[in-house]
Formats: C-alpha cells, structure tokens, sequence
C-alpha cells in the first residue's frame, strides 16, 4: 500500500482550494493540493463578472460599505444565511481584494472625470472624482443597493486564479495534477485523509493528513443544461455524503443563471445587465419592468431567472429549432464598451453563435449556475460531524448564500473563504489535540474498499451504459428538480432517482484498461454523483415552502413560521437509497437583519413569531446608539469580530471615509 | 439550409503505456447537427462508437484551454471549433512538444508548471505585508488594461505547439513564456527590472532562440499580440546584452 502525508490536504485546485493551501503554507504547514486538472483550468476561471467587496471608490458606489453589503447578501439569500458568516465575510472581501492587488491581478481601475453609462436602458453620465483615479473599479450587477462589483473586464476569475495560481507556484505549493479523491479515511469521528486514484495510471494512494479540506466547486453537472465546467460533479458533496457522518446542508438551493446562451448553456456575464444589457421577448419588448418595477433586470438571479420561464410560459419566448428562449440586448453598449469590459461574451457569442453582440440580441434562458448547498461546517469550515474535515468555497455550506447567492458573491467567496479557512486549518494543525492517531488497518480497508470497487467495475460485463445513466439523471434533475418545482415532480424525481442508484451498482464497463479509462472514472462517479442529487430532491420534496431558488409552485410563500431552518442530508447506511433528513433551525433573536422583504420578489411571506420582538429590538438598539458610530453599534447588535482570525479584523479603509 | 452532412472524424489513437500497438488513425463517423463543435462530435464519438476514447474538456467554453489539439494540421481549441468551419474529413491529433497521456490527451499542466518555476512567472512585488486594511496602491487604468490584455493567456499550448524552435530544443519557453514575461514586465508592481528578464529570457531557451516565423502568433486563440510582444523584448534583452 502506497502512503503518501501531508500536514493538509486539499481536494480541489480552485481558487479556494490553492487560497487555502497557500494560507497554511505561510503558516508553516506542509500543504498539498489534489486536482481532476491543471489547476489554472479550474472552474474558478469561468466567472467572468467580478467579484463583490465594499470599496466604494467608484460615484455609484459611494456610501457603500460592510453594513450594505451584508444587507444585500442577507436579502440575497432570502434569510437562509448565516448572519454571523455574512459579516465574516463582507467585512474580509475587500482585504482579498486588495491582496489579490499585491499579487497582480490586473483589477480594472477608476479613470477620473465624465463618462457615459448604460443605466436602466438610458444613458447617463456619471463623474468620477479625482480623489477615486487609479483605485479598482466597480461595476453594477443584480441584487445590490450600490455599485460593488469589483472586476477585471469580463475575465475576473481566469485573472484571480491565474495569479494566485501562480503564486501557489512561487510559494512551492505541491499540486498533484489528474488525482481524484475516492473516499475520506475515517473512523466516524475523525477524518484522517483520503484514498487518491492517480487518473492516469490508475494507482490508489492512501493520502493520510491531519486536516482534510473538500474545496472541489460545484455540482452543475447533476443537471443537463448547466453553466458549469464538466469536472463539477458534485464529487466532493459525494465525499462528505458517503462518510454516513458529515452532512450537505441545503443541497436542495440550487441557482439558475438567467443568462445562459442557447442551446449551449454557456455563461454570458451578469455584467451584461449589470453594464445596462436589457431582456427582450418575442416581440422585442423589454419586459422585466412590468415583473419587478423596483430592480427590473437587476433584480437577484433567483427572481430574474423565474420571471423570465413565467413569460416564456405566457407564450412570449422566442421559437427556435433548440426550444424556446428570450433575447439579451447588450447593443445600446456599443462596440467600444464591449470589446474592453465585455469582450469574453463578445469572443463567445462569436465562436458559439456566430453573432456580434454589438449589432444583434443574445438568445439566452435559464441554465443551472451554482449550487447553494454544500458540505455543512461551522464558520472555522471545520464539519461539526467529522473532525479534521474542513470544506471551502462552493462545495461548503458555511452558509454565506442561503438560498440564493448575489452575483459576484462566489469568487469573492471563494478567495475570503479561503483567507479565513486556511488560518483556521493552520490553527488546527498548531494544535497538539489535533495530532494524527490513525491506524494502518484502518487506512488499509478504505483503499482495499475503492479498489474492490474499481475492480468489480472492471469485471462486470454491466448491461447498462454508464454515460446512458447519468444522461437520464441529468434529464430527471433538469425535468423535475428544475427553476419551478411541485410536490408531484419532486416525489417522481425522488422514486426515479433511487431506481437510478439501484441500477447504477450494477454498472460494469467494457474497456477494462486500469489506467487513464474515462469510461471507468463515470461508472464510479454516476452512482455518486446520484445520491447528492438525492439529497437535492429530498430536499426540495420535504421543503414545502418558496424561499430564494427554491420554488414550490404547490407551495408559493416564503414560511418563515415552519422553515427557517437549514437541510441537512446525510447518508448513514450505505446500502440505503434515501439519505436521511434533519434540521437546524435558524435563531431570528440572534439576527441583525430580522426576516422581511428582500425589495424584490414577492412580498406574502408568513412571519417566524420571534421576528416584531427581535425587529423592535433591532429598532430600539440602533435608536440607543444612534450616536454611536456603526462599529460599537454593530458590537450591540451581533457582534462578530471574534470569530475572525486575529490578523483579520482591522477596519477597512475607503477614499471618502477613511476607516470610519 | 443546406443538407445535413456525415463528418469522418479521423482521430489518432495510442497509448504510451501499451507501446506494442503502434499508433494509428481511426476514422468514426458522426451525423453533424447544427452548432456542433468539436467537443459535441467527440462527446458522441465517445457515447456511441467508443467510450475508450481519451481527450480533456473542462469548460467547453474556450476560457480554460484543456482542449487544444491539432485539428487538420492547425493547433485550435477543439470546443470553440464549429464543425460547419471544417471540410466532410477532419483529421485530429493530438498536440506534439507535450507528453502524451493517451490519443488527444496531453499533459500541458507539467509543462506548465516547469515553465512557471523556471521563469519565476507570478509577481515579484515589495506590497508583501503591506497593510491589507488600507486603500490598494493607485494604478493607471489604460495600464492596468494593458497588463490584462497579455494576462489573457489560458495556456493552451497551441503556441508551444506551432513553434518551431520547440519542436528542436526541449528548453524552449514558447510565446507562452515569453508573453508572460512581457506581462510582469509591464506591471509595475513587479520589482524586477530588464536584468533580471534577461537572467530569466536572456538566452537561447528565451528570447535569442525564437526564430522568428511567428506561428504562435497565429494560432492564439486568445488573439495575444505575441508578435509584437516577442519583437519588443527582442530588442529590450538585446540592449542588456550588448551592455
């Protein structure tokens, strides 16, 4: 048995996952990073409109800091946040910003004096100050009160992974490129590491380590049109599910970006709307004024996304040979403005559509973008379930997002995440409590368990075909467990899936090379990437309430009286095909931001019976220290402050406000 | 709309690590359908004649560069190639100068990462340590675009694979080194100065070993201005040189 230690271990060579690696290097740790890819062709390169941090340096975003920003988040989220983690993270954003600025990412900055603007379908001019020239620039995207998209033209996340990519690499941060996870090693209480299958030569490694961090992105390919790169399977959610002991929390949170171009499901930036784009219909018609008079194209990505299937269904989408789809306008830009600020849209709309966007109308629709949901921890990252196992970035649930993630909230997750998490991995190892006691035995029947498994996978002859498989779980997740969901789908989903998961363990493959075999690495992954889709659909079945990204059309209000509580999902018995369900509740007293309405969206939502009392008291605090100033206020109302690393908790400095 | 056409999709199969069966074309046919790329042909190659098959897509959106092979003798990103671009036969390869991990898969991330440690690629800056609570250093918008503009790179290696010299000499940084080069250079939170490119690109293996026929520049799908990037530094390093 091959054995390989490292003091940390990160499953996934994302922004959060190199973030979090070069954190506890500094820190002195030996960290190593496993990835399905080279790094740098990370999902983390797709996001394209930026990245969400207070600085306030631009005019639109004056005024803008910590308190509207956690406001916009928590409104995001439709109250499914964690409070505490949203401060975390709105007061850390704009310090990864600025390390991200040390470490060369060509941030597009604020050029003094007049320019033109696209805002709500007219142009304006907007003056920039003199004092603001040269300082990073933000631009407008959905669901946010002020400008606070700090971005790099539309190519924000291939230029954040690219340098801290490459830092990583001057760090001398081990990356083990083409290596996947199969399963963590661990004793039901302790994670100690995890079975490594080298996607070339097929070896198994035991890879024992003292902290285990999941950082491996998303699930998008649980769904058949997703915005997603084809590596995000969901496989680290797999990894936490199948120790029977960590839970997903709120897998059924799953976001439709409204524009995904048609039929490839390909992302075009949020910074289209953002930069003044408008939706049109059949007709031409800008029609998400009528849906949303307060934030029209800007409303939150949830919103946006529902209305435009409801029109579609009021038979106002435009027919194509690929189905039906609405139009994106970005041509009131001009051509200028695209090929500087928009120009990966621009090449894409080119090469995948053969159009121009600054001459004609982007056909676009609804494609699965991110998943909400994700491996459950504290706001360490740590599992409260399994020691030792952390997660970051998309794949956790620590739970920045809610039920539904503002745009330009996952890279900035992403990096501030992995900021925090890696002190919190390094304090960890620090820690003598956290030495590693792990028995040979056990490492050995985990790697004996995944190599019995691989070879019965290549023994089978299987009657089934393994991409046929999860071409129908894509279908079903895309078919039922999509934007609009019913109690009737769900309940079909759930049957349909588990007969999936019976199926998939019968599952053989006909190319029987233990080396680099494509169709083997699927045969594994499918029965998987199955059971998180499971977790979804029970999710979605059990939440008989609508809250942010989640839609029950059978049960159309916010309920705040019976769901204020996060999902969790967990897999106790493996020979089951149902994971099991429980409940954290969410405490209304101890919000800052009491539930109410998010400013857009419907407004019937039935009230939690703690959140007058907690309101009024919220009201009569910030009556009390009104003269107070927002810092000692904030320490009324939910302080926050220790929970941050200690090197992290200086006040942010911003050009008109100083520290204040 | 003209009559829908059967690609013969001819694609190199070989395993280095079963030697003994010598590398060979295998021609598959597919139904083209509208929009189809490269990596749609290749998806369907792989579902109904032969899940064996070996190639890398990641996001099949042209944005992270796992995909370039040679498609009819020119290296391209397979999944921004529309097939209706292409002739009836479409021959595909894998892309040379990188190690070969089965029929179109190559293994650009260790070449990628050699070149990194031996041009000391990411950004020497004396901000390390500097307050991250304080306003971020001011910097000229027209030149943090340029900087972006060269940063765009996605380390295809088409570039490396269009290259001449690095078809002859194992050292050689490509335009990939050289344009990352020319980024750092430009930035002006990098510390380092013309010296110390010219310790790094000084040589043959850099700058002095291009030979000028500017093929990268042509086959960048990110449309970099290698060109003229590679004939800049040329004359900078020259300068050191000389002394």
């Amino acid at each position: 048995m091959k054995v390989a230690y490292s003091d940390v271990l990160v499953v996934g060579g994302g922004l959060a996952g190199l973030r979090v690696a070069i954190g506890a290097k500094r820190r002195g740790f030996d960290a190593c990073v496993l990835s399905l890819v080279p790094p740098k062709r990370s999902h983390s390169a797709a996001a394209q409109g930026g990245m969400q941090a207070s600085l306030a340096n631009v005019a639109r975003g004056a005024g803008d800091d910590e308190d509207v920003h956690f406001q916009d988040t928590v409104r995001g989220s439709d109250w499914g946040a964690d409070q505490h983690v949203v401060r975390m993270f709105v007061h850390t954003a704009p310090k990864a910003v600025r390390e991200l600025a040390q470490w060369g990412v060509p941030w597009s900055r604020v050029r003094r004096g007049p320019r033109t603007a696209i805002v709500n379908g007219e142009a304006v001019t907007i003056e920039e100050a003199d004092e603001s020239h040269g300082l990073i620039a933000q631009r407008d995207f959905g669901g946010t009160k002020l400008w606070r998209t700090c971005y790099v033209s539309d190519g924000t996340g291939h230029a954040m992974l690219y340098a801290i990519g490459s830092q990583a690499v001057g760090d001398g941060v081990p990356i083990l490129e083409r290596r996947e996870a199969l399963a963590l090693i661990h004793d039901g209480a302790r994670c100690h590491g995890a079975v490594v299958r080298d996607l070339v030569t097929g070896e198994l490694t035991a890879h024992v380590a003292r902290a285990t961090v999941i950082a491996t992105g998303g699930a998008g390919r649980l769904y058949k049109v997703t915005t997603n790169a084809l590596i995000c399977e969901g496989l680290g959610h797999a990894l936490a599910l199948e120790t029977g002991v960590a839970a997903l929390g709120n897998m059924e949170a799953v976001q439709f970006h409204p524009t995904g171009i048609v039929p490839a499901g390909i992302l075009v930036t949020e910074g289209c709307r953002g930069d003044g784009g408008l939706l049109r219909d059949a007709d031409g018609k800008r029609f998400m004024p009528d849906y949303e008079p307060e934030k029209k194209e800007l409303a939150s990505r949830d919103v946006v996304a529902r209305r435009m299937e409801e029109h579609i269904r009021a038979g106002h989408g435009v027919k194509s040979r690929f189905g039906e789809h609405l139009w994106l306008d970005i041509t009131q830009l001009g051509r200028r403005h695209i090929d500087r600020n928009l120009r990966e849209v621009a090449e894409i709309c080119q090469a995948f559509l053969g159009i121009d966007p600054a001459d004609r109308w982007i056909p676009v629709r609804p494609a699965q973008h991110y998943t909400m949901g994700g491996v459950r921890t504290l706001h360490t990252g740590q599992s409260p379930a399994l020691r030792g196992l952390f997660a970051v970035g998309e794949a956790s649930c620590w739970d920045l997002h809610g039920f539904n993630r503002l745009g330009g909230n996952s890279v900035a997750e992403t990096v501030v995440a992995g900021m925090l998490v890696g002190e919190y991995v390094a304090d960890f190892c620090a820690d003598t409590a956290n030495d590693l006691e792990v028995s040979t035995g056990l490492v050995r029947e985990f790697v004996e368990r995944e190599r019995a498994n691989i070879d019965a996978l290549l023994r089978r002859r299987g009657r089934e075909s393994v991409r046929a498989l999860r071409a129908e779980l894509q279908q079903v997740m895309t078919d039922k467990v999509g934007i609009f969901r019913t109690g009737a789908d769900l309940e079909e989903a759930v049957d349909w899936l588990r007969q999936l998961l019976e199926r998939s363990r019968e599952l053989g493959v006909s190319n029987a090379s233990t080396g680099s075999n494509p169709e083997l690495v699927d045969a594994y992954r499918v029965p998987r990437m199955i059971k998180v889709a499971l977790a979804a659909a029970c999710g979605a079945l059990a939440r008989t309430e609508s809250r942010g990204a989640h839609f029950r059309q059978d049960h159309p209000h916010r309920d705040d009286a019976r769901w204020l509580r996060r999902t969790l999902a967990t897999w106790p018995d493996a020979t089951a095909t149902l994971p099991s369900l429980s409940y954290e509740s969410l405490d209304v007293r101890a919000m800052e931001l009491p539930p109410g309405w998010r400013g857009y969206g419907s407004k019937d939502h039935i009230e939690h019976p703690d959140t007058a009392a907690r309101a009024a008291e919220v009201d009569g605090i910030r009556a009390r220290h009104a003269a107070s100033g927002r810092h000692a206020l904030q320490d009324a109302l939910m302080p926050f402050a220790e929970r941050l690393p200690q090197r992290l908790r200086g006040p942010n400095e911003r050009v008109r406000q100083g520290y204040g | 709309m003209s009559e829908r056409r059967i690609l013969t999709i001819s694609v190199l199969r070989y395993d280095p690590r079963v030697p003994e069966q010598r590398p060979r074309l295998q021609p598959f046919r597919v139904d083209e359908a509208d929009g189809m790329t490269l990596f749609l042909a290749l998806e369907e190659i792989r579902d109904r004649h032969d899940p064996s098959l070996q190639y890398d897509f990641v996001c099949r959106a042209g944005i992270c560069g796992s995909c370039a092979m040679i498609v009819n003798g020119r290296p391209r990103l397979a999944c921004r190639t529309l097939t209706r671009d292409l002739p009836d036969a479409i021959t595909l390869m894998p892309l040379p100068v990188f190690e070969l991990i089965g029929d179109l898969s190559v293994d650009t991330g260790h070449w990628m990462r050699g070149l990194t440690e031996k041009l000391q690629a990411w950004l020497h800056s004396d901000a390390e340590g500097l307050s991250l609570d304080a306003l971020e250093e001011r910097m000229d918008p027209e030149l943090a675009e340029e900087v972006y503009e060269l940063d765009r790179c996605i380390e295809c290696g088409a570039c490396v694979a269009a290259c001449g010299t690095a078809r002859m000499r194992d050292d050689f940084v490509g335009g990939v080194g050289l344009n990352k080069m020319a980024r750092f250079r430009l930035d002006p939170r990098d510390t380092r100065g013309d010296a110390d490119y010219y310790e790094l690109i000084g040589g043959d293996d850099g700058i002095f070993g291009c030979m000028g026929l500017m093929a990268c520049n042509d086959v960048c799908p990110k449309d970099l201005s290698l060109r003229r990037q590679i004939a800049f530094l040329r004359r900078k390093m020259a300068r050191i040189g000389i002394g």
